[in-house]
């Protein structure tokens, strides 16, 4: 039952070394049973547990890791979920895992997407959807869905993802793990399959919040290989762990959004939390989380259209006709949201209603410490949902997309489950940029003083 | 006031190939998502400035030497490439011949 333990309680065995890397390997082993079910591991690494003992010393001392597999890993296959990338195996390492690398960590896999980290569901996937561990008549959401899922059925003891809008935080709260999208410019893109270039985010998906601040401390930084990366200087997120939020002022936002009137009386009494560890709370009206949802998809679209342009399989990779229906969507959705004639009317408005996004949220942290609202406007949505509308994910993220656009970090932290269907909801805490710090004290505090996080209640 | 996207010359433009089925679903599906995008043009932007990117990062540089940590070798350049050459890729052919 090793694979069970959170990265931080794996970190002290192994290092007192009460259990052994072989132990770990040989539960793990048993837990990848469930992915002929699940689907969520596309490549496993065979050298892993070789690869852990010789790392043993280092200070992540060999722990493996779940990677989305839009990371490039060197000799490890990565198709982004894509057909047009199936016999892709990188040269070189993606910043964050070289980094993770170099810190002691092995890859012992990469995990199912959405193709291109297109969508919301990882149903989009060329290589079959994932299932949600917590209720494998749902899906998982997406993009990183694989890499929740992984740590959702303790395949994995944590995972890397990249959020580009939700793709982090929102399939962490529908599989009931945490989930920190951190700054835009706070960790390094290099390596990364190219999305939405101005939004793209990697960060962990984890157990704990306590894991996340972990592993964060290994991935952020500024990297030479990313020009967007930033040089602000880097806290040690750990030390925000077990800190006190008395005094805090925390605005709740987006509570008046009509979707919500299914699960806003279970999101509510868990706000009291905040309260009874002596922070302020007071709802607060932001601008309407609509119209980000038409920001996102032309910021999305158009530079969907630009960074997938590469893909023509002539230095790798299969050629165009291999694109799925959405990744076809989306390119060409963007290339004409961005042609001439249309470009002001789509790709320019959209950017000034960014920006008033932007002045949003600067007056609100004038206030407010931190935000918070519901990640997802519900529970997990059943298998086939988002085959349904051409904006599925845009309608399951718009809680998220205002600050994603702005390029704020977020944290979801599970904040009720529902013993009848075993499915959560999260709770998602947004700070001000380079803030990651404050919202890991606020959701490591309502972790520890709830019930929710399924490891810390066992 | 339904906007119509002419798909085929999208298509064309993104060099995307697509059949006439997938041309009349595409039709369809962007009608869907430019509806949602355009209620956009009801928010006031009088006088706003627009933002491309988050960081206010501006003429980012490098110092102008080799970096060999990122190099490739010829054999590793070419390694996931279906069709090489004498050590070089084969790029389809954009000139006619006559």
């Amino acid at each position: 039952m090793l694979q069970t333990l959170t990265l931080a309680d794996l970190l002290g065995k192994l290092k007192r070394k009460e259990i052994s890397h072989k132990e770990l390997y040989a539960d793990l082993a048993q837990s990848y049973q469930q992915n002929d079910k699940l689907n969520i591991f596309l490549t496993f690494n065979p050298q892993a547990e070789t690869e852990s003992a010789e790392l043993s010393d280092k200070a992540l001392l060999g722990i493996p890791l779940a990677i989305k597999d839009n990371f490039c890993t060197t000799d490890i296959r990565t198709t982004a979920s894509s057909t047009v990338l199936d016999a892709f195996v990188p040269q070189y390492d993606s910043t964050v895992t070289r980094k993770l690398k170099e810190a002691g960590a092995v890859i012992q896999g990469k995990t199912n997407m959405d193709a291109w980290a297109h969508g919301s569901s990882t149903e989009t996937s060329q290589y079959g959807r994932t299932l949600n561990p917590r209720n494998p008549e749902h899906l998982p959401g997406g993009s990183s869905g694989g890499s929740a899922a992984a740590v959702a059925a303790d395949m994995a003891i944590a995972a890397i993802g990249s959020e580009t809008a939700g793709s982090i935080r929102q399939p962490s709260a529908w599989c009931g793990t945490v989930g920190l999208k951190p700054t835009y410019g706070r960790v390094s893109r290099y390596g990364v399959v190219s999305m939405a270039s101005s939004t793209d985010s990697p960060g962990p998906i984890t157990k704990t919040v306590e894991d996340s601040a972990l592993l964060l401390n290994y991935i952020a930084g500024h990297d030479p290989y990313d020009g967007t990366s930033s040089q602000t200087p880097v806290d040690d997120y750990t030390k925000a762990l077990g800190q006190s939020i008395k005094g805090m002022k925390i605005g709740v936002i987006y509570m008046d959004i009509p979707g919500l009137a299914e699960v806003k009386h279970l999101f509510e009494p868990q706000l009291k939390v905040f309260e009874e560890l002596g922070a302020h709370v007071e709802y607060v009206q932001a601008m309407d989380p609509n119209h980000a949802i038409g920001v996102y998809t032309v910021v999305q679209r158009s530079e969907v259209s630009s960074n997938l342009a590469r893909y023509d399989g002539v230095r790798y990779g299969n050629d165009r006709s291999f694109f799925g229906d959405e990744a076809k969507r989306r390119i060409m959705l963007g290339t004409y949201t961005l042609s001439k004639g249309y470009a002001d009317k789509y790709y320019v408005l959209a950017q000034k209603v960014r920006t008033l996004f932007l002045e949003d949220f600067a007056k609100l942290f004038k206030t407010y410490d931190l935000l918070v609202s519901l990640t997802s406007p519900g529970f997990a949505k059943k298998i086939g949902a988002s085959e349904s509308s051409a904006m599925f994910g845009e309608l399951e993220d718009m809680l998220v997309e205002p600050s994603s656009i702005t390029g704020l970090p977020g944290l979801n932290v599970p904040c009720y489950h529902d013993p009848k269907t075993n499915l959560y909801l999260g709770m998602n805490i947004m700070a001000p940029m380079w803030h990651e710090s404050r919202m890991i004290s606020a959701g490591d505090a309502f972790e520890k003083h709830t019930n929710w996080n399924p490891w810390r209640a066992q | 006031m339904k906007t119509k996207v002419p798909v085929s010359h999208v298509a064309k433009l993104a060099n995307i190939p697509i059949s006439d089925q997938e041309e009349k679903n595409l039709e369809l599906a962007f009608e869907e998502t430019l509806a949602v995008v355009e209620q956009l043009q009801s928010v006031d932007v009088s006088g706003v400035e627009p933002t491309f990117q988050v960081t206010g990062l501006e003429n980012v540089m490098r110092d102008d030497v080799v970096d060999d940590r990122r190099m490739f070798t010829q054999a590793q350049a070419l390694a996931n490439a279906k069709t090489t050459h004498d050590g070089y890729f084969v790029v389809p052919q954009v000139i006619s011949q006559d």
